[in-house]
């Protein structure tokens, strides 16, 4: 029997929060990713699930300036998602933010949508910056921003941006890095998804990017090495750039975020094989069960 | 037939370099993006010109691409030049996804491209970039036939909202239109009127088009209408499909593979318009290799007497209702 699925309405302002209040919206943020994708019968559950802790923080920790009534604002700190095939989380977070109705969830992938299998912004979806999902251009993508922000506008402006960790080994992401750190791009954040799983496998067995803290230093960046599960770590982290860009450190800023993919649903956890696929039903009623939902059947 | 004469001669690259000056004067969201070779490419004008409105980028093609859509989606309109070879098919990808997915308005310049670059050889020289740009949505593809259409063409770009592809060569070639000269994206330019052949042509192959018709009117009496088709795409659709109605014959040439650039664009108007015979002049499917830009030209057959072969041989397909046809590699050589 199918599910009945339902998208609460709940949307959640961008201030400061607690622990709990963080936890709470990651939890209703990774619902959203087992119902959009169980719906949509593709797309990507784990990296999604594993980043909903960084969305949290990222978009209601009142770390990112934005206003979800006025997506154009040009104040606004933009959010690239380079990795963009964890596109479900961005959708959640968006919504939740206000950006849409949190019911257009429901047409993930599906003909038509406004959310797309990977964000295009052909598709005018408010709160998308950028089209991605050929990995690697997003965080390219973002280092013009910055340029642009920092060089051309002159302005107080941010850029964040969030690759996986495989998808740093294409080269243009290293490109990027040398050109950030050349450009002394202090107003960009890199977050780095680092769950050491890809399509293939663990990340250090396809081909290992590590040491990764080591690379990004000498390249010139800020870094800071976080567990991305921890709300005031990642809060603390996001405080320092935005403290060392007030400060004009002239120095990008990489975040890597140790973090499982698959996280909050057990059988998910750390589990290279839910990088591409979505659950099915009896996998989604398990998952929406430990993710504390009343499951519906029709 | 109306006579066209050179008044000197002057890479494309020059007014390529030259019309960004000319933008950057006239919008301060111009911005251009370098890749270690701009005085090449002479993006260096620009950089003399603003160094604030100028990023280095080193060596990173496929990253100066992804930059050049973050500044535009940040509203600059930022060109990013290069060589073809890097500017096209280094950066494909991002092209594809970055640019014209994104359809944000960046202008890429194609340098140093086709057989002309000379003693670099083969790898410098690009020959290809026509057939793949021009199969990016949203994309607009130039091919200037000179140094002041080259201006033009480069401010006509910066001008429009968009993403564009310029392509521009390394050498000195015939300058035979000026600042009166009329250009506009996507109308080609009639050069001599006549209806017996039409020579659809772009680049340096407009001037080798102009002699072939000479020699054709000198020695045969014939009238061919020569076509300076400079914008790839959008294709002046109807400057075409009159020349097939009225000349019943066409024949294309470029500085390109003979696959799926000019040729293939017009071959894939008149097919669905007007069927014609149609002879494609350019590369037959080969690299190129180092040499002079003569001595190379010569050796692949991108001459006026290439032109007028095929414009007899497209002449005569049409008049005997010949069924038979030429494989591609296959060249249609001039005999006097």
């Amino acid at each position: 029997m199918p599910i009945n699925i339902k998208f609460s309405e709940k949307i959640f302002d961008n201030r400061r929060r607690n622990e709990s209040e963080f936890a709470e919206i990651a939890l209703e943020m990774r619902r959203d990713v087992i119902k959009s994708l169980y719906l949509a019968k593709s797309g990507h559950s784990g990296g999604s699930l594993g980043t909903a802790d960084i969305f949290s923080v990222l978009f209601f920790g009142g770390i990112m300036r934005y206003r979800s009534n006025e997506p154009d604002w040009n104040g606004r700190d933009r959010f690239v998602l380079s990795a963009g095939h964890i596109a479900p989380i961005l959708y959640s977070a968006l919504a939740r933010a206000g950006y849409f109705p949190t019911s257009e969830l429901a047409t993930l992938r599906k003909f038509n949508s406004r959310l797309q299998g990977h964000p295009g912004i052909d598709h005018h979806l408010p709160g998308i910056e950028t089209s991605s999902g050929s990995l690697g251009q997003g965080i390219s993508i973002a280092v013009g921003m910055a340029l642009s922000d920092k060089y051309l506008d002159k302005n107080e402006r941010r850029v964040f941006a969030l690759t996986g960790d495989g998808e740093i080994q294409e080269g243009i992401c290293w490109e990027a890095a040398m050109c950030a750190g050349h450009y002394k791009l202090d107003n960009l954040c890199w977050i780095v998804d680092n769950n050491d799983c890809q399509i293939d496998g663990r990340v250090r067995d396809v081909m290992s990017i590590y040491p990764l803290a080591e690379k990004f230093r000498a390249f010139n960046f800020e870094v800071i090495e976080i567990d991305g599960h921890n709300y005031n770590q990642l809060i603390a982290a996001f405080e320092k750039f935005i403290e060392l860009h007030n400060n004009k450190n002239s120095k990008p800023f990489a975040i890597i975020a140790n973090t499982y993919m698959g996280k909050g649903v057990s059988f998910m956890n750390d589990n290279y094989k839910w990088h591409g696929n979505p659950p099915n039903e009896e996998q989604a009623i398990k998952a929406l069960t430990e993710l504390g939902e009343n499951v519906e059947l029709i | 037939m109306k006579k066209y004469e050179i008044k000197g001669h002057k890479p494309t690259r020059h007014g390529f370099g030259e019309a960004l000056v000319v933008l950057g004067e006239r919008n301060e969201n111009v911005v251009v993006l370098g890749a270690d070779i701009t005085g090449s490419v002479l993006t260096s004008f620009f950089q003399e010109r603003f160094p604030d409105r100028f990023f280095s980028i080193g060596i990173a093609e496929q990253n100066a691409t992804a930059i050049a859509a973050g500044l535009a989606l940040s509203g600059k309109i930022p060109f990013f030049a290069s060589y073809s070879a890097f500017a096209a098919f280094r950066n494909a990808d991002m092209l594809r996804i970055s640019i014209a997915y994104n359809n944000v308005n960046v202008k890429i310049g194609g340098g140093h491209s086709g057989i002309t670059v000379g003693p670099d050889g083969a790898t410098h020289q690009s020959l290809e970039e026509i057939s793949f740009v021009r199969a990016l949505p949203n994309m607009t593809v130039v091919v200037p036939a000179d140094y002041e259409e080259a201006k033009k063409a480069t401010i006509a770009i910066g001008e429009m909202v968009g993403p564009a592809f310029i392509r521009f060569g390394r050498s000195p070639v015939p300058m035979f239109t000026d600042t009166e000269t009329p250009f506009s994206l996507g109308k080609a330019n009639v050069l001599t009127e006549g209806n017996d052949v039409a020579i659809i042509a772009c680049g340096i192959m407009v001037w080798q088009a102009l002699l072939a018709a000479e020699e054709l009117h000198k020695k045969k009496g014939i009238k061919a209408r020569v076509i300076n088709c400079h914008t790839i795409k959008p294709i002046d659709v109807q400057t075409i499909v009159d020349a097939a109605f009225e000349c019943g014959a066409i024949v294309t040439a470029e500085e390109h593979q003979v696959h799926g650039g000019l040729g293939g664009a017009v071959a894939e108007v008149i097919t669905k318009n007007y069927p014609v015979p149609i002879e494609f002049v350019g590369m037959c499917d080969v690299f190129g290799g180092s040499g002079e830009p003569d001595e190379l030209l010569e050796k692949f057959g991108l001459s006026w007497r290439e032109i007028y072969a095929a414009a007899l041989l497209a002449i005569d397909r049409r008049d005997t209702n010949s069924k038979s046809y030429f494989k591609v590699k296959d060249v249609a050589h001039y005999k006097e």
